[in-house]
């Protein structure tokens, strides 16, 4: 273990700047790289990826390590393992933090068995123990229902930690790091898979991921007409329409809505959470907003206990009360 | 075109969250009394996928679990859908494992099946939300993994899969043999037909122990752990819930609306 030092942060990007998962990641392993007394790294890999590894000075990295290819424009495992791997053995960090994003999912556990080591997913706490000074990796298991703190007993230590679950250092373009590039030296041949395409499917309106409003809807809906409803008021409010799992799979709104363990994460203002019962799998994916506000006709439902206000009733003729009277409030 | 899923049995994720409970001293989960276990549902979406590559092309599906007290009820599931050979790792040498551990004794057991063109994992088990053992047996056999599936299509020997991403999907092309993880967006698993359960109840699943596969007893189960689970412990829930009351639900309703303004919370 001895050999092993400092904490690297997997660096992704969207629309030419880093991802907000990864300056979270930066401000969490700064925390974590401190407490060790160690440095801090940011790993980016892609193709033109200019800029960003200032950006991740600017978030708290002191070195960065940039790997830029052709071969790397779109993430796939069988060409960013092998690139992670050489940069790995190259650093030798102790840690490696990456998102719960759709790319650390696939890539983490595939790099951590490339490296004969093991991988905890979907972090929700990191620390440093102060004895062992292990990284203590707190994450949410069997649907949100209980936590589970693990430590990995090889080397390097790698987690993914779940968005909105860090906070960001304030971005200070004065810092100074240093830029390492890497040569990717990959073999084309090696690569098994081919991305055709990429589908972006566009939700009218705000992304529901920046929303300081989500309207959610649960299986007690009904109907894609049931979610216009909803939309009206997320609407009047600026926010966005969410949804647990049931909804989604019935086809009564886009996957891309789905919030929860295995949809997205959000952590609101506000959220309203219509006919949702309240599932641990869904919690998983909003307990982190400041005030949810549940409308059930069950009473005992779980939405109630992580609610901070609710309303028992039918929601078909609350909500359109509700609607009209939120509507009357804000237009005073 | 010849198949494997990997299925896992688990605590009925549906059950209601009162009724889940924690040992404290040995840091397990006690399975609730009444509640039966069942597949992880992703695995469930999992041998849906196997399945209808097989409807459109033939073909053969081996499904495969790991675990001890495996209820026939439950891990014959597989068969009564439509799956034609169950194989159960069932051993206390194989259980307590880590994602790790659990992907080598799946690895080696596929490995000695021999023959396979895909093979199938769930997304996450439904108990510890992993998601890594997919990605496991494809680096210990070698394989090109595409994860979370919604949609594959076979043609000429390769799969085109559409894979989940948080805005969408993208389209991935990946030659076989593969490994592809299956998530929930591919769409309901089919009910076992009454000719299913019938023929799974005929059909008896092969138990191989951890000396039927060619392993390293070190790289099995507990003792091939690479991460030490500490504590297991249930998040403590905080703060009251306001229930807004009204004479009739649009009063509670406008009642709700004024309270809400009122704290500023809109």
């Amino acid at each position: 273990m001895a050999d092993y030092k400092g904490v690297m942060v997997y660096g992704e990007s969207t629309d030419g700047k880093l991802a907000a998962i990864t300056t979270e990641l930066l401000g969490c392993g700064r925390k974590l790289a401190d407490d060790l007394g160690q440095e801090l790294y940011a790993v980016i890999l892609g193709s033109d990826i200019n800029g960003l590894a200032q950006e991740a000075i600017a978030f708290g990295a002191d070195k960065v390590f940039t790997v830029d290819d052709p071969l790397l424009k779109d993430y796939q495992s069988d060409s960013y393992t092998p690139v992670m791997e050489k940069v790995v053995k190259e650093v030798m960090p102790e840690i490696i933090l990456l998102g719960q994003t759709s790319l650390g999912r696939d890539l983490a556990p595939r790099l951590a068995f490339r490296l004969d080591t093991a991988v905890s997913m979907d972090c929700i706490d990191l620390s440093i123990d102060p004895e062992s000074k292990l990284m203590l990796q707190t994450r949410s298991v069997y649907g949100g229902n209980a936590q589970a703190t693990f430590t990995s007993e090889s080397s390097p230590q790698i987690a993914t930690v779940r968005a909105k679950t860090m906070s960001s250092m304030e971005r200070d373009d004065s810092r100074k790091g240093e830029i390492i590039t890497i040569e990717a030296g990959l073999d084309p041949s090696a690569i098994r898979t081919k991305v055709l395409e990429k589908v972006i499917e566009e939700v009218e309106g705000i992304k529901i991921e920046d929303a300081e409003v989500v309207v959610a809807g649960g299986r007690g809906i009904g109907s894609e007409e049931g979610f216009k409803q909803l939309g009206e008021l997320a609407k009047i409010l600026n926010g966005a329409v969410g949804a647990s799992r049931p909804p989604c799979d019935n086809g009564w709104i886009s996957d891309s809505s789905q919030v929860g363990l295995t949809g997205k994460i959000v952590s609101p203002n506000v959220y309203i959470a219509v006919a949702v019962s309240g599932a641990s799998q869904h919690m998983s994916g909003c307990s982190g907003s400041k005030n949810i506000i549940a409308i059930n006709r069950d009473p005992d439902a779980n939405i109630f206990k992580a609610s901070h206000y609710g309303v028992v009733g039918d929601w078909k003729k609350i909500l359109p009360a509700f609607t009209s009277k939120v509507k009357e409030l804000l237009d005073k | 075109m010849n198949m494997v899923v990997c299925v896992k049995q688990v605590i009925d994720p549906e059950a209601p969250p009162a009724s889940f409970k924690i040992n404290q001293s040995d840091n397990t989960v006690v399975p609730p009394s009444g509640i039966p276990p069942v597949l992880s549902p992703f695995d469930e979406n999992a041998i849906e996928a196997a399945l209808q590559i097989k409807d459109a092309q033939g073909g053969k599906i081996t499904a495969v679990s790991l675990g001890i007290n495996l209820l026939r009820d439950v891990v014959k599931k597989p068969l009564s859908m439509g799956a034609d050979d169950l194989i159960l790792l069932e051993d206390e040498a194989f259980v307590n494992g880590d994602s790790l551990s659990t992907a080598y004794a799946l690895a080696m057991a596929i490995k000695k099946i021999g023959e396979y063109d895909i093979i199938f994992c769930g997304r996450q088990a439904a108990d510890w939300d992993a998601g890594q053992v997919g990605s496991g047996i494809a680096e210990i056999l070698g394989l090109p993994c595409v994860t979370l599936a919604k949609k594959i299509d076979i043609t000429n020997g390769k799969a085109r899969i559409e894979r989940v991403t948080a805005d969408g999907y993208e389209v991935i092309e990946v030659s076989l043999p593969a490994l592809i993880t299956v998530s929930n967006e591919f769409g309901e698993p089919r009910y076992p037909t009454i000719k299913g359960i019938m023929a799974a109840k005929r059909k008896q699943p092969i138990v191989w122990k951890a000396a039927d596969i060619e392993s390293e007893s070190s790289k099995l189960g507990a003792t091939g752990r690479r991460t030490k689970l500490l504590k297991l412990f249930q998040p403590v829930r905080e703060g009251e819930c306001e229930i807004i009351e009204g004479e009739s639900p649009e009063e509670a309703a406008v009642n709700l609306a004024l309270k809400l303004r009122e704290a500023k919370v809109i």
